[in-house]
């Protein structure tokens, strides 16, 4: 039994202008100690989501579907119940440390309050226990940071922390969105290798949401592609990239500017990121597909299943694709 | 340099920032933050020249500071053979009509109570107030099809459109009075890498066919690379690299560029995780106050003692126009 | 996106269907009428200040009496005939010196409300243009343009009132002088806030990169986009003028006889409230019912104009 399971999620936004479907049936599972890439671009639904599962949606959402952690339902869940498991089972970083990190505290305060509280343990250890953990995430000189406020930290150094307040209480599960975005690159690269050495002295799971093929490039094990709402592709990271089978993959592919290779002219996508408020009944892809074929603006075949437990979702067989 | 007169040629530009202190008294002396120091280059028409550095390195303080946007304190800007520092307010704004700028943020970059024809015709309206009507219209039809813009949707909003569409409407209004040299100060890095393409992909098409000048900012070298002649590398406000494209990607030679080009992320699982791990650790140090000698020691590898006492000068290295300002990267003279 | 505002925004999303012919934009004010009027309360008041308006332009034709003169017949026993009836055509009774307080309601509004526009809209213009020239030039000009401010504001205008009205007289255009010089002080300063806020904006900086004349800049990019503000801040300017009008007036510093106001209404009435209570009771609604529209017209407006700021 898989630790995240998620069946047919649904997100749905109710606006002053109609419904917005931010996430439209997505299922995927992922094994203790993974890293699950999720890439797609601005309105793929890919933070929403997420942070479906966690209950962190303003209250016009609707979301519906199953989602199983660790055995547990973990859908609507009361508050309460739900503050408990995030916290301490499923730990969480954003673009913005800021978003999570209470400016007018200390990051000590901070830092520790997370642990009295859902670990019991008394204020002095806490300290200690926080101090490791500044440790770990590489901040030097942490004994003296540790009392000091967010702003007085970097924006690389602020994430560090925040990656260290998400691993305080060993979650299993680490929800990453866009956690390198704002970085400069040199940073982000010392972010992203840090990653990926926590997760094998602690054996968390890892989603990581991005809208950067790079970054999953090196950390993933497995990437789901998603474009307005749904999933297109989901593969093993070196197989999806040697042999990318869905129109979309294969575009976002050829559109990067690549630093290890010489390309004349990039490859685009035509066309723009669809509108969620009005998508059309078949594949959202289809006015921007090259391989597009008149009944894909009106139907989308189920998810076709193939070896390795790779998905696609497309009309057009694997082989037609050009 | 060349027997040919360059389009734009900065020589030690500097520009600095007073910058109070917290609790200072009105007649407190500010410091000086300087964003940017003893900046050179030249650029020649139909050229793109890419200036590549990360945050706070100063690389949108030189392209306002050319464009004569925030004031510089010392060098020279020699656009046509004509210093732009020594212009009135007036004159400079004359001298814009052949230098645009293209901005980051797509949406925020387009004043949200104006119709999209609106802001594409602005700046023919200041600079030829005579151009009315039909004959307006006209020119702002044909630019919005030039890049890839329905004229018919003129009358929308900034907000109806996404950032793509919006980069165009900003890139439509530089083009509308026919410069000659382009400033995008990070055109790309808030769009989705789909639209990315498209847009560095329009920027070059327009360059060949309207034989424009481009200077291309970027926060990371993978999308300077595919739109550049020369690429300048910036680091603290001073410029540590400036070469041929093809040379800096294949034998970059500063070690921040090294570490610059080893950071970026490889879309192919194999080499990206056959890399070295990220050699560069630390933080960008604070402008307010610079190390001594080189800006880059207290990041780089190859740091000595030498390279805190003495300023690494910018010197051409092999002689074919490879600048490199680093103390230990060997003059391979011809 | 979908956090930080759940009603505005949307609109980002460009539309792509919608493609035939010229399309209309769908500009911010329209957006701002259409979060307008679902605000109820709002519209209402504006439907009441519409009203009150229409009462106080020809409110006057209504009754066949005049503010001036008067009731003689009713005069020696005001107290039972001074009554408020339908049947002598007093509709809100007399005035304690035998006056129709109908008529002199009607009056009195038109110099209320006209102190109150009057008031707003000098702010308006006034320290809209002050606010954003002093905010956009900025450095030595900007510090000179609000010390200035900050003089004329420290100045007790109360006092330069009285000093005015001991030297020309009680006189209505001295209300209007004194109001107008208050009124946009605090609207410039609010205006050169928004500003500076504006000036980093990029939209400006390319206005400017286009070379566009820093008066122009002002105009077309500055003053749009505060305008929202502006307009929320100028409703809610109205009620304040029209209350420091009545205060002004209150203190016997107003408008001279026969004009009068909402103000000196009241503080008549306030003499005679234990003997005809309506000299106080009529006046006073109209202030409050103004002021209470007023109130929830700039709510309205602020969630219809600004609804990322709630």
């Amino acid at each position: 039994m898989a630790m995240l399971e998620v069946n047919n999620l649904k997100v749905d936004f109710d606006t002053p202008d109609g419904t917005l479907q931010a996430v439209r049936g997505l299922s995927y599972s992922l094994e203790a100690g993974q890293t699950l890439g999720i890439v797609g671009e601005s309105g793929a639904g890919k933070s929403q989501g997420v942070f479906a599962l966690m209950g962190l949606l303003p209250d016009n959402a609707r979301v519906s579907g199953e989602v199983i952690f660790e055995g547990e339902p973990l859908l609507n869940l009361p508050e309460k119940q739900l503050n408990r498991i995030r916290a301490a089972r499923i730990g969480m970083i954003f673009q913005d440390p800021m978003t999570s990190l209470n400016p007018f505290m200390k990051v000590s305060d901070q830092l520790t309050e997370v642990l009295v509280q859902h670990k019991g343990i008394s204020r002095k250890q806490a300290l200690q226990e926080s101090l490791q953990m500044l440790d770990a995430v590489r901040i030097p000189e942490a004994r003296n940071r540790i009392h000091r406020y967010p702003h007085e930290f970097s924006g690389g150094m602020r994430q560090r922390v925040m990656i260290a307040m998400s691993l305080l209480c060993r979650p299993q599960l680490l929800i990453a969105d866009e956690p390198t975005t704002a970085l400069d690159v040199t940073v982000q690269a010392q972010v992203m290798g840090l990653l990926r050495e926590l997760q094998q002295e602690f054996n968390t799971a890892i989603i990581l949401i991005t809208h950067d093929l790079g970054v999953v490039a090196g950390s993933c094990d497995q990437i789901l592609v998603m474009y307005g709402g749904q999933m297109m592709e989901y593969a093993a990271t070196r197989d999806l990239f040697r042999d990318p089978t869905h129109p979309y993959t294969k575009g976002l592919m050829g559109a990067i500017p690549r630093i290890d290779e010489q390309i004349d002219e990039l490859v685009t996508i035509p066309g723009n990121p669809p509108n969620l408020m009005n998508l059309p009944p078949g594949c959202p892809f289809c006015d921007r597909c090259p391989n597009a074929e008149p009944r894909c603006y009106h139907e989308l075949d189920p998810p076709e299943h193939f070896e390795q437990g790779r998905i696609r979702v497309c009309n057009v067989p694997r082989e037609a694709i050009r | 340099m060349s027997e040919q007169q360059p389009l734009l040629a900065v020589e030690n530009l500097q520009v600095t920032f007073d910058i109070m202190p917290r609790n200072a008294w009105p007649w407190t002396r500010p410091r000086k933050l300087r964003a940017v120091n003893n900046v050179s280059f030249t650029l020649n028409e139909g050229e793109t020249l890419g200036i590549v550095g990360e945050s706070g390195c100063g690389k949108s303080t030189l392209a306002r500071a050319i464009m004569g946007m925030v004031p510089s304190q010392a060098g020279k800007v020699v656009w046509l053979g004509e210093d732009l520092r020594g212009l009135n307010l007036k004159q400079l704004r004359k001298r814009r009509q052949r230098l645009q700028m293209v901005f980051q943020d797509p949406l925020a970059s387009l004043s949200p109570r104006m119709t999209v024809g609106d802001i594409i015709a602005e700046p023919l309206r200041t600079h030829y107030p005579d151009i009315k009507g039909t004959e307006l219209r006209e020119k702002v039809d044909a630019i919005m099809d030039r890049v890839g813009l329905h004229s018919h949707q003129k009358n929308r909003y900034p907000h109806e459109f996404s950032g793509g569409q919006c980069q165009r409407v900003g890139i439509a209004r530089a083009l509308i009075l026919e410069p000659k040299l382009i400033i995008c100060d990070e055109p790309v890095s808030a769009l989705d890498v789909s639209v990315q393409a498209q847009v560095i992909n329009l920027l070059k098409n327009l360059q060949r066919e309207m034989g424009l000048s481009l200077i291309f900012i970027a926060h990371d070298l993978s999308v300077v690379k595919h739109i550049s002649d020369r690429v300048m590398v910036l680091y603290l406000g001073n410029v540590v690299e400036n070469a041929p494209r093809a040379e800096l990607y294949a034998a970059p030679q500063h070690p921040y560029t090294q570490a610059l080009m080893a950071a970026v992320p490889i879309p192919d699982p194999g080499r990206e995780r056959a890399k070295p791990p990220a050699e560069l650790d630390g933080d960008l140090p604070s402008p307010l106050d610079p190390p001594s000698g080189c800006v880059f020691r207290t990041r780089c590898p190859w740091a000595t003692e030498y390279c805190s006492k003495e300023v690494p000068v910018l010197e051409d290295k092999t002689g074919a126009g490879h600048w490199v300002a680093c103390h230990y990267v060997e003059k391979k003279g011809k | 996106m979908f956090f930080s505002d759940k009603h505005a925004g949307m609109g980002e999303l460009a539309d792509t269907l919608a493609d035939d012919a010229y399309t209309e934009g769908r500009s911010l004010w329209r957006d701002a009428r259409r979060r307008f009027m679902q605000h109820r309360a709002a519209v209402a008041s504006l439907v009441v200040l519409a009203l009150l308006l229409l009462f106080a332009a020809f409110g006057q034709y209504l009754s066949p009496w005049d503010n001036e003169s008067i009731d003689w017949a009713s005069l020696p026993n005001l107290d039972e005939d001074g009554v408020p009836s339908l049947a002598s055509q007093h509709y809100f009774g007399l005035d304690p010196i035998g006056r129709d307080l109908y008529q002199r309601i009607v009056q009195g509004s038109r110099i209320s409300l006209m102190v109150g526009v009057l008031g707003a809209l000098t702010a308006v213009i006034i320290g809209t243009l002050y606010g954003a020239i002093s905010g956009y030039v900025g450095g030595r000009t900007d510090a000179m343009m609000m010390r200035t401010l900050e003089v004329l504001s420290a100045f007790p205008f109360m006092f330069l009132v009285i000093v005015l009205m001991a030297v020309f007289g009680r006189n209505v255009l001295l209300i209007f002088v004194a109001i107008g010089a208050v009124s946009w002080l605090n609207m410039a300063r609010i205006v050169r806030g928004q500003t500076l806020s504006l000036k980093r904006k990029e939209y400006i900086e390319a206005a400017m990169a286009v070379g566009v004349h820093p008066f122009l800049i002002v105009l077309r990019h500055i003053v749009p986009n505060v305008l929202g503000v502006v307009i929320v801040y100028a409703t809610l300017l109205v009620p304040e003028m029209i209350l420091f009008e009545s205060f002004i007036s209150f203190l016997g510093l107003g408008v001279s006889e026969p004009y009068t106001s909402w103000g000196a209404l009241i503080s008549e009435g306030a003499d005679a409230m234990w003997t005809a209570p309506w000299t106080l009771i009529f006046p006073m609604l109209m202030l409050v019912l103004t002021l209470f529209c007023f109130n929830f017209l700039g709510d309205g407006l602020r969630d219809a104009l600004d609804p990322k700021d709630r």
